[in-house]
């Protein structure tokens, strides 16, 4: 087991490493921060720009700024926005809860959905209200994330005027963002649900819990649901990237103050730390989250330790 | 063709895929030929509603272009990333994949790590800082799209080849003394076809979806050019007073991926019937 969590950890650590690497690299090629900030000034001269870099510590060798940057993942200092000056850390702090936030009640929405959706599939399976729910998870597969927002902001704000159309202000604010993201995880988790339920509908306990004579409800949500739990959770891990890549882009129609909304701004005004922080960040918590994932499930199932 | 019509395989899935595949991309390859002229700007007919004149039948835009021709004309950019990206992702992931389950070493290595940074790194945040570097563009979104999901598919074939090279019609082709290459194209890539081609369809839907959310981000084709999620970016400003102009472009994109997800579906209960490449 300790040889199974440390080969996991440092894979972790590697991909975290790497995914800096290309972006610190990526970010530096856009193009030089100084001539943004002089951006207006009329008579900037190559000694001012040099001072503005050396300001902005563009002039360290390029393995220092990169372990900078990958330090700050523990010291949680990302150096300061090249406009305006205010701390990453303390932009990142106002934008990563917003996004989170956004994510679990997405996963929530998906969830209370999907899970009914899915049963009623697996034991209707080859009737009609399983072939209805498999098609209808491919039209919420084949939903472009923006256009559904913003058909959602058409009928809701614009239309019915229930609901308001952009930003995060109470309760009401986040129903159509975490609809829209909702739709789109539903869609695969019905059919994840099907699957697992049907697998699990055929083993042998299942068999002894309806012989003992219990309710099929019990049977159901008590002995067959906790089984699905396992792969739900797993696929569940390898989704939050895929999540955190669709709010990033819905965040943008329902201009939600979050990381995604914070990673536009920055590649608009070229600003490097910003961007590369909000990456890193971003990527690090979907490596993090599926290690999570990979040690429960090795806890729980010896047979994955030794794959 | 009769024996086709009553299998099992002939369903009401595969009739909806395959009608709504081939119908939108005959409208969108034969555009130009159905609204000849069509799509130009003509101030005089500013966001005419649907459904109101014979002529615009989706309505006109705000610079009074025709938004049906506009809707098939704009599908051309879709059709050709969706296509060319995936035929490029597959070229370089089956030609990694065969070799990293067939001679393992190295590349093995490189296939599971670029695997896992693949799955750290969403697609949108790394197109966010490329384009911001080289630009948007039709052949800089194809690129990005091969560069983010080649991976893919070299890891589907690597797990397939593992599973094949230890079967008797390869152990006895290795015995024969037939050359590794060729046991690799003539042995190994038609045996493991199946999967991939599923889930070529299945990601032609996908890039479809992530081309129209780059362009419509504004990193994407250039914003002249008539594109999906050019037209719906445009519509943004208008969806106050004039919704048809964001809701046709995006009924196009939502019906093209519901053609392309229902033939891959299908093709998967027939290729691949134990769902190796389940999503």
């Amino acid at each position: 087991m300790a040889g199974f969590l440390l080969k996991r950890l440092a894979q972790a650590v590697f991909v975290v490493m790497v995914v800096t690497l290309i972006v610190s690299v990526a970010v530096r090629m856009t193009g030089d921060p100084a001539m943004m900030i002089a951006q207006g000034a009329t008579d900037i001269t190559e000694a001012d720009l040099e001072r503005i870099r050396e300001g902005l510590g563009l002039n360290e060798p390029f393995l220092s700024q990169y372990l900078a940057t990958l330090s700050g993942l523990f010291t949680w200092d990302f150096g300061r926005s090249f406009l305006g000056g205010t701390p990453v850390s303390t932009l990142i702090g106002n934008a990563l809860p917003a996004t989170l936030l956004l994510a679990f009640t997405s996963l929530l929405v998906s969830i209370v959905i999907s899970i009914p959706l899915g049963i009623r599939a697996a034991i209707r399976r080859g009737k009609w209200e399983d072939q209805l729910i498999r098609i209808l998870s491919l039209v919420g597969l084949s939903f472009p994330n923006f256009w559904l927002a913003t058909m959602l902001v058409l009928l809701f704000s614009i239309t019915l005027q229930w609901l308001p159309p952009s930003g995060m202000n109470g309760i009401a604010s986040f129903i159509m963002p975490a609809v829209t993201m909702g739709i789109i995880l539903t869609a695969t988790n019905v059919r994840l649900v099907r699957t697992s339920m049907l697998e699990v509908m055929q083993s042998q306990y299942i068999m002894v819990a309806r012989a003992k004579g219990l309710s099929e409800r019990t049977v159901l949500y008590k002995h067959a649901l906790r089984n699905c739990a396992i792969p739900l959770i797993t696929f569940l891990g390898l989704q939050f990237g895929g999540l955190l890549g669709g709010i990033v882009v819905v965040e943008r129609v329902f201009n939600w103050p979050g990381m995604g909304s914070l990673a536009f701004d920055a590649v608009a005004g070229r600003d490097y730390p910003v961007l590369q922080s909000v990456i890193m960040i971003l990527s690090t918590l979907i490596v993090l989250v599926n290690l999570l994932v990979d040690i429960a499930y090795g806890l729980i199932d010896p047979r994955i330790r030794t794959e | 063709m009769s024996a086709f019509l009553k299998s099992r395989y002939f369903s009401l899935e595969f009739i909806m895929g395959l009608g709504l595949t081939l119908g939108i991309t005959f409208c969108v390859l034969f555009s130009s030929w159905l609204f000849p002229g069509a799509g130009e700007i003509d101030l005089t007919a500013r966001l005419i509603a649907p459904f109101q004149q014979p002529a615009h039948p989706f309505g006109t835009d705000p610079l009074g272009r025709d938004v049906m021709a506009r809707v098939f004309a704009g599908g051309w950019i879709s059709l050709q990333v969706g296509f060319v990206s995936v035929v490029g992702s597959v070229l370089i992931g089956v030609a990694v994949g065969l070799v990293a389950g067939y001679y393992r070493g190295i590349w093995d290595v490189v296939v599971m790590r670029s695997a896992d940074i693949q799955l750290a790194l969403p697609f949108i945040l790394l197109a966010i800082t490329i384009i911001a570097i080289v630009g948007g563009s039709l052949t800089n979104t194809i690129l990005l799209l091969i560069v983010s999901q080649w991976v893919q598919y070299a890891r589907l074939v690597r797990a397939q080849v593992l599973a094949l090279r230890e079967r008797e019609f390869v152990l006895a082709a290795q015995a024969m003394g037939v050359k590794s290459r060729n046991i690799i194209l003539q042995h190994l890539l038609p045996n493991l076809l199946g999967p991939v081609i599923v889930l070529m369809t299945l990601n032609v839907a996908n890039n479809i979806l992530l081309e129209s959310s780059l362009t419509f981000l504004g990193l994407g084709v250039d914003p002249t050019i008539p594109s999906w999620g050019g037209m719906l970016a445009d519509g943004r400003t208008y969806l106050q007073t004039a919704w048809w102009v964001s809701v046709f472009p995006g009924l196009a994109i939502l019906l093209t991926v519901l053609g392309l997800n229902l033939l891959g579906d299908w093709l998967r209960d027939s290729l691949d019937p134990t769902g190796r490449t389940e999503r």
